[in-house]
């Protein structure tokens, strides 16, 4: 039976933001807090899943049209490529390197090449998690 | 000042803390699934974002650090609380499950039974 359910669309319209945001935040804090690529890849896909349980599958895949095993391909390359490129300059594998910049509105900040890495780990986990959930949810 | 802001705290978490165990006794005591919804979705929310108020305060005030993260976590929890009783409940009538005896209204059944009839169901 079909039932209206403006309720639930309605707050994971709204909700999707809030989860989506805090993933970034989680993703972002992960050098000096608690959080990290592998915590705010799987906030993310969870922010996705709420979207396919308040809409459906098709909804969803028309609203994100990304096919996940590919966001998993570049996250993987992605990590080889940081871990690779200290190779280039004459250090070991997966040497990562940091300064400070002087960025026109952050200010000073330390950029580090681990978020590169974790920006991966982030792809990896966000498509792994959405190509299972997709396809268990898909077959008919 | 440290006082005052402790009395502020402990007024926050002391009422969290009434508002659980008002809902756990609520569990226990009430008849049905919607009763027992209503006193879960409504009063464990509130008592764990007064809980939550309480522990924001503590940090600010006493730790001197400021955590939005807590104040995002207040925010959510009083959207997705009560959308998740509804839910639950809404889900629950519609599978069938039967009101208390003594209900002497139900205004979903006659809602239910037309979209039923409009969508060829039974």
């Amino acid at each position: 039976m079909k039932t209206n359910d403006v309720i639930l669309q309605f707050t994971a319209k709204i909700v999707f933001f809030i989860i989506f945001f805090y993933a970034v935040h989680i993703f972002f804090a992960g050098h000096y807090t608690p959080g990290g690529g592998f915590v705010g890849g799987l906030v993310t896909s969870s922010a996705i899943v709420l979207l396919i349980i308040a809409f459906d599958l098709k909804t969803v895949k028309s609203i994100l049209p990304i096919n996940y095993l590919y966001l998993v391909a570049v996250g993987l390359l992605l990590a080889l490529g940081t871990a690779a490129f200290s190779m280039f300059v004459g250090e070991p594998f997966f040497t990562h390197f940091f300064d400070y910049f002087n960025l026109p509105i952050l200010g000073k900040t330390s950029l580090h090449t681990a978020a590169l890495f974790d920006l991966g780990v982030y792809l990896v986990v966000v498509g792994v998690t959405m190509t299972i959930i997709q396809t268990i949810g898909d077959d008919e | 000042m440290t006082i005052l802001a402790n009395i502020l705290i402990i007024f926050f978490i002391v009422v969290g803390l009434v508002f659980i165990v008002v809902t756990a006794i609520g569990l226990f005591r009430l008849p049905d699934l919607y009763t027992r919804t209503h006193a879960a979705s409504k009063s464990a929310t509130l008592g764990v974002m007064c809980i939550l108020i309480g522990v924001f305060l503590h940090f600010w005030l006493i730790e001197n650090h400021f955590n939005p993260a807590i104040l995002l976590g207040v925010l959510f929890l009083f959207i997705t609380g009560p959308v998740g009783g509804h839910i639950m409940s809404r889900s629950s009538y519609i599978a069938g499950v039967k009101p208390w005896s003594g209900t002497v209204r139900d205004d979903l059944k006659p809602e239910i039974e037309r979209m039923k009839k409009e969508q060829g169901i039974k």
